[in-house]
């Protein structure tokens, strides 16, 4: 215990704690990086596909990467709803560069998120040689935070065929409960668009009355969650109007005929 | 051999960090809502514990007293890191569900606690074992609180459905307070209780 306390010791001590510190949690950092990585990416196709109805998050590893496979990423410019060779597209991103993303107007803002890339992915999944149902990635404010969902449709855009919040911050118990595998069955089979594609798809507050016509395109909202309910249905409003997807469901629905 | 074994048993009981000590509260209330989140943070905090009660104890003989407790958190926040890396490309599941609050095991008073009141002044190997019990004392208030905040908040244990929920056609109205973190303020007071109750000598003086 001698001397501890000088000067000297106390830099020396301090030095070559940090150096020692700091080249393991660096080498930590960068070895484990690629698997980080890797699980990411997969994680994220494991939600696609169980939006999809594809897989189940139980489902193993194998069966997820050969569902996968059948699952087609375009790039489609949102406005002109043309699909796109693409640029390497990553939302972040598109979201820092003003050539590639745009504010929204306020009026058109549903969804609360400010800025809209000019582009997104859509994943087609194949049935054999047709479509058998796109997936598309939406987003937006609920009551806390940003939710993040898939929306899997028909390919002739009339039935809901699944959806799939996975990120959220939303309070546990209530708005938390757009994870509730549940209620997000419940969307199962829903109209989305009239003849004309007018949006139907809305989530209501309170329960769907069964007895009405409308209910085959009502969805029960979140009991205690009125605000992320709200912000849910919002968000529906916006990535299926004019603003996001419809130009390019439009397009998909003239090039089929 | 027995007074390790006192080293280890203690603070899982008699001198708990959580119960006696009131260390550690503000993680408690933050990863109890559900039982697999804290059978993962258990297990991590027991590690960690041990480990950093271990290394800080190694070299406790060259700490300078003036910068002890700065060298103690940069081996804790060290170890916790190295720690979250890990489970992030090994258990990423697990990683998941513990979001943020791994990273938050840096701001657990027990492990700064047990550096400063026990692994300075003890060997490595009696300090890692102190440093597991209380991982282990602190893991039993948070298993306490896990199971009952899961099951009265939403009838499941584990993701498992136990109590029907009225909302599916059962009979359980699950509690909504007891998803929220307040509850495990009034959990934790219970367990603080019974346990004084059985064991008189922990009652503090007034």
């Amino acid at each position: 215990m001698q001397n501890n306390d000088s000067v000297k010791k106390t830099v020396l001590v301090a030095t070559l704690l940090c150096l020692f510190c700091s080249i393991i949690v660096s080498l930590a950092a960068v070895k484990l990086k690629p698997l980080q990585v890797e699980n990411k990416i997969f994680d994220v196709k494991v939600k696609l596909l169980v939006a999809a109805g594809l897989a189940t998050p139980e489902s193993s590893k194998e069966d997820v990467l050969s569902a996968y496979e059948n699952i087609n990423p375009v790039l489609v410019e949102l406005d002109s709803g043309d699909i796109v060779d693409d640029f390497g597209f990553d939302l972040k991103k598109s979201l820092k560069d003003s050539n590639l993303s745009s504010r929204i107007e306020k009026d058109n803002d549903f969804a609360s998120i400010l800025f809209r890339a000019k582009h997104a992915k859509v994943f087609i999944v194949k049935d054999g040689d047709s479509v058998g149902q796109y997936i598309f990635p939406i987003y937006g404010k609920g009551l806390w935070s940003t939710m993040y969902a898939f929306l899997a449709l028909s390919s002739d855009f009339k039935k809901v065929l699944g959806v799939g919040f996975y990120d959220h911050g939303e309070t546990p118990g209530l708005g938390g409960e757009i994870e509730n595998a549940k209620w997000q069955k419940s969307w199962i089979n829903k109209d989305v668009y009239s003849d004309e594609l007018n949006l139907l798809l809305t989530v209501i507050k309170g329960k769907v009355d069964y007895s009405e016509p409308t209910n085959v395109h009502q969805i029960d909202g979140l009991s205690g969650a009125t605000l992320t309910t709200v912000g849910v249905d919002r968000t529906i409003k916006f990535w299926l109007g004019e603003n996001g997807f419809l130009p390019f469901i439009k397009k998909q629905l003239e090039g089929g005929m | 051999m027995s007074s390790l074994k006192k080293v280890f048993v203690d603070p899982i009981f008699k001198n708990n960090p959580v119960g006696l000590q009131i260390l550690g509260i503000c993680s408690a209330l933050a990863v109890t809502s559900k039982l697999e989140t804290v059978i993962a943070m258990s297990i991590a905090v027991i590690i960690i514990t041990g480990l950093s009660s271990f290394s800080i104890s190694l070299i406790r003989k060259h700490i300078p007293s003036t910068i002890r407790i700065i060298v103690q958190m940069t081996v804790i926040a060290s170890l916790v890191i190295v720690t979250d890396q890990l489970l992030k490309a090994f258990f990423f599941e697990i990683s998941k569900s513990m979001s943020v609050y791994v990273g938050l095991i840096i701001t657990n008073c027990i492990l700064m606690g047990r550096a400063e009141g026990f692994a300075l002044s003890n060997p490595p190997f009696r300090s890692f074992i102190d440093g597991l019990g209380n991982g282990v004392g602190y893991s039993v208030i948070l298993l306490f609180v896990g199971v009952i905040r899961e099951l009265l908040g939403s009838g499941a244990l584990l993701g498992h459905q136990i109590l029907p929920l009225a909302s599916e056609g059962g009979w359980y109205v699950p509690n909504g307070m007891m998803v929220l973190a307040p509850s495990a303020f009034f959990l934790i007071a219970i367990f603080i209780w019974i346990v004084r109750t059985l064991d008189k000598s922990q009652i503090e003086e007034e």
